[in-house]
Parts: C-alpha cells; structure tokens; sequence
C-alpha cells in the first residue's frame, strides 16, 4: 500500500533542492538564511520521523529563529512579460494542459485509485487519497511541462523557489497554527474558555440561546483560526445544555448550521492563515489582510442568514 | 490573535502563544516544546499544497498567465463578475461532490486572478494598482467561500464526520446525510450574497473611469 511517506520524500527533495539553489543565489543578500530556512524544512518532511518529538520541537525553533532574523527574497533567472507572451502565442492552448491536470489527477485518484485493490489491499492509503494523488498530479504536471512546453524540471523548481520566497515564512504559518491548536487541546484552553463562556451568557429565551451559540462559534473559531476546536466546546458549553435540553431543539440540524457559523469566523481571522494570509502573499498583495477585508461583509451576512436559518429549523 | 495585532513575527507570536498556555496548563517548558514539535511534525500534509508550486512556476515562466489573459479577452461575454462568479459557483459544486478542484496556489494564482484582471483591464481604462489588488483579493475570497460553504453539503468530508462523532459521544445519533442536507440553505445564501457582493464590486470598477 502506498501511504503518504513518499509524497513527503518528495517535498523533502524539492525544500532541500531550493535550499541548495538559494545558497548559490548572490542576488539574495540573505541568502544563507534562505538555506538555513528551507533546509531545515527539507529535514523535517525527510526525517521528521526519526528526529524524536524533542527534535522535533528544536528544528522548529531554529526555523522560527532564523525566519525572525529575516529572509531574503531570491531572484531566480525567469522570463520577461515579453518573453512570457511571445511563448504563450507559440505554445497556445497546449499551455493550459499541464495546469488543468493538476485538478484532473487529484480527482482521478480520488475517484479511480483508491478503488483499486492488489491482493486485498488498497493500492493508495484510503485516508490519503487526495495528498497522494495531489503528489503525483504535482509530477504529472512537471512531466507534461517538460514534454509539451520544453521547462526543464530544475528550471520549474528554481521557478518554485521564486514562489516560495514570495511567500517566505507564511509558507509555515499554518502548519504552525496546526500545531498550536494540537497544544491549546492539551493545556485545556478550549474548555477553560468554554466554561467561562457558558456562564456569561443569559439563557433565557431561545433566540438568545441560538444567537449565542452561533455567535459563540463565529468569535471561538476567529480566535482559535479553526471551526473543529470551536465546535466541541461551544456545542457543550452552550448548544446541548440550552438549545437541545432546555427548549428541546433538533441536535442534528443545530450543529450542521453551527458549525458553518464557525465557518463564518474563518472567512474574518488572520489565525486561519491558510485560507486569508497565504492567498494575500501569494497574490503579491499590498495590504497583508487585504483578502479577511473583501471576506468581512459576507461573513456577517451569512452569520445573521445562518442565525435565523437555525431559529427556524431546530425548534420544529 | 494578540499577535497579529502588534508588529512581530507571527511565527514568534505562535511559538510564545504554545509555551504561554502550555506552561498555564502545567507543562514544563522542555515538554511544551516537545509536544509543539510532535504536532508540526504530525501536521506536515498542511504544507505539501506547495508541491504545486514548480509546476505553476515553469507554467508562469512558459506564459500561462499571459496566455490566461489573451483568452478572457476574446470571449465577449466574460467579465470580472461573471468569472468571480462562475469560479465560485464551479468551486461550490465540486467541492460539494467531494473532488479536490481549485485553490490559492493551483487556480487562482495562475488562473483566476489573471483573468478577472484581463477582464477588468479590456473594460476599464487606467485601473489603479489598489483596484488590481481588490480584484486578486476577490478571485481569493471567491475561492474560500465557495469551497467553506460547498464542503460540508459532501457526505464524506472532515467536519461531517467530526459532528457525527461528537454527536455520537455524547449519545446522539445522527445520521451524515442529515447533517449534509442542512448544509444546503446555507450553501446558497453563501452563493447568493457573495455572488451579489462580486456584482456590485464590479459594478463600481465599472464606474470609476
């Protein structure tokens, strides 16, 4: 069966190739620290196994130590806008085949893959499908550049590599946050807030029970960047002791509809740093937050949509 | 969420935020550490998205946005908004069928953006870098909402599955396609106001000649 681990070798390779590449880049005044940065991550996705949790905890250290001396930003020998469209005449829509195989054979895995069986056994691990078949779209489509566009493979990392450091230490921030959750459920920061919560909150009528919860789940998820860690503590706190016991709301319709509330805290927090820091890097944008400002309205709105939704469903 | 608000490396904020509540909680600082570390080790399928990143980047480098842009231009009817709009509607419903379609860094960076931003450039003179930037924020925002709002309409995916658990501990069965067929009304108010958001922003690009 294969499981995830190759698709880590493989990152591991492509960290530790830009790492060798941003050390040989004099454009990048920093670049060792570059090195040192993506180096480090190219250790973990390699042998993060075997580095013990302690080790483990050290080399993120180091990272973020490094990442707070401040990275540099490399400049990889790439093509001009000029160049860019003369080759995108010559190469016409074919240039769009790499790119839409990227979706194409992540589905495929999905769909196909993981329905075959060699003696029994799944041929892909079942709760992996998508980042292993995310791994080989990845290489389908650097494959395909190389045949049909001519990009030779270390040309296209050394071109990752400009990605990558327009995205610099951001590129770890939610893998941190990840991390960070995994912690506050071991120090028991959910419940802490959670208790404090339930007592706060006047459970009197049963608009205000369905306010505070929804409400609750939007605020908990903004503040912990992920609705999973919301849903557990607000649903005890406040959703099963008021809206299903005391005014005898449908518990099945309650949580779906709150946990989408939760959703709508995600769309407003810069702790969900994936989806709303990342894209703005990305992006090249301005203003760091310039994606949570255009995502603001419309998680008020369906907030409130989502509220009255719930008002008028979970007490049949 | 402190952090953010003062001017430090948030990989900093992160770090002192774990060892802040860990040692609240009674841990030592070594094992507070330790178990941070077990954790990002644990959770490092969240970062292999960038295993797209050589691909999009020898794309780029061959002219895929350009060759994006040139396209969006000919066809007539294609517009910022009717491509927001499009690519959120498209992002609902696969990610609603469960299929791993869309992105930051595989669609909109190289796709999406791109194109509204030819879209909006072929009707309006003269637009500023500010109005590029809020076109590129919308083509991200485009993306979060439609796969937020699509996902939890799939039977199969994480947040289902975890209600279901949590439902389950606490002795309440409920069945996934319950849970599914709720997120629906929510599913389509998400479309309709920011579908209507998208028009209205596109709208006043429109008018600021």
């Amino acid at each position: 069966m294969i499981g995830i681990g190759p698709v880590y070798v493989l990152a591991g390779l492509m960290f530790g190739a830009m790492a060798l590449m941003s050390a040989r880049d004099r454009s990048n005044p920093r670049r060792w620290r570059n090195a040192g940065f993506w180096g480090l991550y190219a250790v973990s996705f390699l042998f993060g196994d075997f580095l013990g949790d302690l080790g483990n905890g050290i080399l993120v250290l180091v990272m973020v130590a490094v990442a707070a001396a401040g990275l540099g930003i490399g400049r990889p020998q790439t093509t001009t806008p000029d160049e860019r469209r003369l080759s995108a005449r010559k190469f016409g829509n074919a240039i769009f085949a790499p790119a839409l195989a990227i979706p194409l054979v992540t589905i495929f895995a999905a769909l196909v893959l993981r329905q075959i069986f060699i003696a029994g056994r799944p041929l892909i691990d079942p709760a992996q499908t998508t980042l292993i078949g995310l791994g080989l779209a990845c290489v389908t489509a650097l494959v395909m550049g190389r045949v049909l566009l001519k990009q030779r493979i270390i040309a296209a990392v050394d071109e990752g590599r400009r990605l990558m450091d327009l995205l610099g230490w951001a590129a770890v921030l939610p893998q941190m946050l990840s991390a960070l959750g995994a912690v506050f459920t071991i120090a028991g920061v959910g419940t802490a807030i959670g208790q404090v919560a339930s007592q706060a909150i006047p459970g009197g009528s049963r608009a205000a029970a369905v306010i505070a919860y929804a409400l609750g789940m939007a605020l908990f998820t903004a503040v912990m960047g992920n609705a999973f860690a919301a849903f557990p503590v607000l649903t005890i706190g406040i959703g099963l002791p008021l809206i299903v016991m005391k005014f005898h709301g449908d518990p099945v319709a309650m949580s779906a509809i709150g946990m989408l509330s939760g959703f709508c805290g995600t769309l407003t927090t810069p702790m969900a740093a994936n989806f709303n820091l990342v894209p703005a890097a990305l992006l090249g944008l301005k203003n760091r937050y310039g994606v949570i400002a255009v995502q603001i309205p419309t998680a008020i709105l369906l907030l409130m949509v989502n509220m009255v939704l719930m008002y008028a469903v979970v007490f049949r | 969420m402190l952090g953010f608000a003062a001017r430090v490396n948030p990989l900093l904020v992160v770090i002192a935020a774990a060892l802040a509540s860990g040692i609240a909680g009674g841990l030592e600082p070594g094992a507070v550490i330790a178990a941070f570390g077990k954790a990002f080790n644990e959770n490092r399928y969240v970062s292999l998205t960038w295993l797209v990143l050589p691909a999009i980047g020898a794309l780029e480098r061959a002219g895929l946005q350009q060759r994006a842009r040139e396209l969006i231009v000919k066809i007539r009817g294609a517009s910022v908004a009717s491509i927001l709009c499009i690519y959120l509607l498209v992002r609902q419903i696969t990610v609603a069928l469960g299929l791993p379609f869309g992105g930051q860094a595989s669609m909109v960076r190289p796709l999406i953006a791109p194109m509204a931003e030819a879209a909006a450039e072929a009707r309006v003179d003269g637009l500023t870098d500010a109005q590029r930037d809020a076109i590129r924020a919308h083509a991200a925002a485009a993306d979060n909402v439609g796969a937020f709002f699509g996902e939890d309409i799939f039977v199969a995916i994480g947040s289902i599955l975890l209600i279901k658990g949590f439902l389950a501990q606490n002795g309440i069965t409920a069945d996934p396609l319950q849970l599914s067929l709720w997120a629906i009304p929510t599913a389509v108010a998400a479309f309709a106001i920011h579908a209507g958001r998208i028009v209205f922003f596109a709208r006043r690009l429109g008018r600021r000649r």
